[in-house]
């Protein structure tokens, strides 16, 4: 079984702090982590190795420093990793993203199972699994808590809904994301540490004309969405008391909702 | 001159760091109080290669460091003071031992276990009537044919009583030679004919460390398991104990760590006279110097451990590393209480339990005086 493990690393706190005046991410003085998520992907992804034999391979993109997660993931036992690292991917958006991870994925070649996170802490959205599925045309189940059995070319998994959960069969292969439920992740070995950091490690860096893709492709200039302001949200409480007797409370309430279009 | 950790020194410290938080501090105040020893988080620890950090792999080791070796050893103290007294003693000192003296025979059979974690090792020096005075050992061992036949009592011997235990390095007295009685050093397996494992102690902490007699009624072991030159069998441990000390340095500072964390904590959340006891001045002087103190203690483990890795010299500041720590924790500890008043003397705050642990590490591998000793010897010129 061949399965790629897509892992992003993000700043160590879910209270992700903005410089007011510039409006980017302070990132100084913020330890950074695997995402909590990709940690439980990371953990399906080599469970399922040990039980059924084959290979696990990392994907991430970002900037250099990025190579401590991808060290630790080989800590945990991932047989390689791949980082995606070229200033023409910087800037990029969800789908660029995508598309960036997607030309990778194809250039790995052979694949039964990709494993995303279900959401990055940071970004926040969601879509790079969803995203790259499409790009692959692969089968997607999202929120995944439980991978129930791997038969000859399906997997049988269970995916959290609000209020249940949906037992599903897809072909594979197919792309997961997963959710924290899913499993206890395990900690790194500090023998596989060591050897991550040694120069003959098995974590390749690749660019842009390693995939195969153009400059204006990938990253800013590939962006169909542009950032114009990043900013956090002030929050006033705008309160406002209603005074009279009850039916001319209501009646004012009532005209307020609709005039702020709430109702 | 470079003060960062390289990458693999920063990823052993967050992992035994996350292990730490989430293994091991849960059970903690639980073995402090029942005593029983902690073999499912050996069995972690010992999975995820933390007892075998600085031997080579072929040895079972991760091919590591005695940098990274002791960041992992602080990090674990932090969570548990014993685990981190049970690292020093299969790793830097039993370990080290048979890794550095050892045949290519014995490091096969007794220290790929070791350093894999599945058996624990034990180093038994102190003896009745030798403590500091440890050239005074009356242990002998007399060869009989193909078997060293040993005669003798050891004390407090940390690890031993864990069931895990596989052997205890003992020193004895083999022969006479021109300058007194000859020291050799010896594998002893634990189901040795004759090896005796005396009761444990009644501590006054500690109760997840297997701290035991050992009485030796004609043990015989094999002839082979003469450990290195058989007559520097004294100086041989004199050199791994050289590691010990830097190891019971970053016990302390692990273990003055999580007393400054509990301590910081407590004063931003315990109000008196209407504001957090953080707010007054005597309050955070006294965290200021635990600050200043553990951060002092950690670079001076760190540059020890780092002169052992170049291989050179480093009596001096491993001696320093563990007199300015051992000291410095108990002291930490004794703030960490206070800090948190009649609360702190009470066994369901952790500081309690630390203070009680912290007192030992001026007394195991060599006590303050003996470390005085040294570096005053070292000041004569004399090593
Ligand atoms: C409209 C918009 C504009 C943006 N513009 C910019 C910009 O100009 N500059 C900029 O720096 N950022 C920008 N970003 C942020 C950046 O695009 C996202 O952080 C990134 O695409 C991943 O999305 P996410 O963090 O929401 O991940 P999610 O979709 O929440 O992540 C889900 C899962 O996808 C996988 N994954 C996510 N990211 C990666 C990755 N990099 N490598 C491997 N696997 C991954 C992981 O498994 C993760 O758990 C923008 C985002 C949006 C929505
Ligand atoms: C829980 C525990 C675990 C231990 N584990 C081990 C182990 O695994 N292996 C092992 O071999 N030992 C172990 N020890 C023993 C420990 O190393 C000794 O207790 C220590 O070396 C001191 O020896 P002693 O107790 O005989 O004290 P003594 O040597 O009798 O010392 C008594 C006091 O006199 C002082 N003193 C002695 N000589 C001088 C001098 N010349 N000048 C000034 N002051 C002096 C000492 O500093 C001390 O304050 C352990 C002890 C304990 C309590």
């Amino acid at each position: 079984m061949n399965i790629i493990v897509l892992i992003k690393q993000v700043p160590d706190t879910t209270d992700v702090k903005l410089d007011p005046k510039t409006g980017s991410l302070i990132r100084e003085g913020v330890e950074s982590i695997i995402n909590p998520d990709d940690r439980h992907a990371l953990e399906a992804a080599i469970s399922l190795k040990k039980a059924e034999g084959g290979k696990v391979t990392v994907l991430s993109m970002g900037p250099p420093q990025t190579i401590d997660a991808l060290s630790e993931a080989i800590g945990m036992g991932a047989n390689e990793a791949i980082l995606l690292s070229d200033s023409a991917f910087a800037g990029a958006d969800t789908w660029a993203t995508s598309f960036t991870l997607g030309k990778s994925i194809e250039k790995i070649g052979r694949y039964d199972l990709i494993f995303c996170g279900r959401q990055a802490i940071d970004g926040d959205t969601a879509q790079i699994g969803p995203q790259v599925a499409d790009y692959l045309h692969v089968p997607q189940v999202t929120y995944v808590f439980e991978i129930e059995k791997i038969l000859k070319k399906t997997i049988i998994v269970k995916r959290r809904l609000e209020d249940g959960y949906e037992r599903v069969q897809c072909n594979l292969p197919a792309l997961l994301t997963v959710i924290g439920e899913l499993n206890v992740p395990r900690y790194p070995m500090v023998g596989k540490l060591i050897d991550a950091c040694k120069e003959k490690s098995p974590i390749k860096i690749w660019n842009a004309s390693d995939i195969g893709v153009q400059a204006n492709d990938v990253g800013l200039e590939g962006s169909f969405t542009q950032v114009i302001k990043t900013f956090a949200p002030k929050f006033k409480r705008q309160g406002e008391m209603l005074e009279g007797d009850a039916r001319k409370v209501a009646g004012t309430l009532v005209e307020k909702l609709k005039e702020n279009k709430l109702i | 001159m470079n003060f960062d950790l390289i990458e693999e020194h920063k990823m052993i410290r967050d992992m035994a760091k996350g292990f730490a938080d989430e293994v091991i501090a849960p059970s903690a105040e639980e073995m402090e109080r029942t005593g029983q020893y902690p073999y499912d988080i050996m069995n972690k620890m010992a999975e995820l290669g933390m007892m075998g950090i600085p031997f080579p792999e072929k040895y079972g080791g991760s091919g590591g460091d005695w940098v990274g070796t002791h960041i992992c050893i602080e990090e674990i103290s932090r969570g548990d003071i014993t685990l981190g007294a049970l690292l020093d003693v299969t790793t830097s000192v039993t370990g080290q031992e048979i890794d550095v003296f050892g045949t290519e025979e014995q490091k096969k059979e007794w220290l790929v276990p070791i350093a894999q974690g599945t058996k624990i090792g034990a180093f038994a020096l102190t003896e009745p009537d030798s403590g500091s005075d440890a050239g005074a050992l009356r242990t002998r061992a007399v060869l009989e044919g193909d078997e060293w036949v040993l005669n003798g009592t050891k004390q407090f011997v940390t690890n031993i009583g864990l069931d895990n235990a596989s052997i205890a390095l003992i020193a004895a007295i083999s022969g006479k030679g021109q300058r007194g009685n000859i020291i050799s050093t010896f594998i002893v397996p634990k189901d040795a004919p004759g090896f005796q494992l005396g009761k444990g102690y009644e501590k006054m902490a500690w109760h997840g460390s297997a701290t035991h007699e050992i009485i030796l009624e004609n043990c015989r072991i094999p002839k082979k398991n003469l450990l290195g030159d058989p007559s520097r069998g004294f100086a041989q441990h004199l050199a791994v104990l050289e590691t010990g000390r830097i190891s019971i340095a970053a016990v302390s500072v692990g273990v003055a760590q999580a007393c400054l964390d509990e301590a910081l904590h407590y004063a931003r959340e315990r109000t008196q006279f209407g504001r957090p006891i953080f707010d007054f001045q005597a309050i955070q002087f006294k965290l200021a110097d635990m600050a200043v103190s553990i951060e002092l203690a950690r670079n001076q483990y760190l540059k020890a451990a780092w002169l052992k890795d170049q291989k050179r010299k480093h009596t001096f500041e491993a001696t320093v590393a563990k007199l300015f720590a051992s000291e410095m924790v108990e002291k930490v500890a004794s703030d960490a209480v206070q800090i948190h008043g009649g609360y702190g003397y009470m066994d369901e705050y952790p500081v309690s339990r630390y203070y009680k642990g912290a007192k030992l590490l001026q007394i195991v591998e060599g006590t303050s005086e003996v470390q005085r000793m040294i570096i005053g010897r070292v000041l004569a010129g004399g090593m």
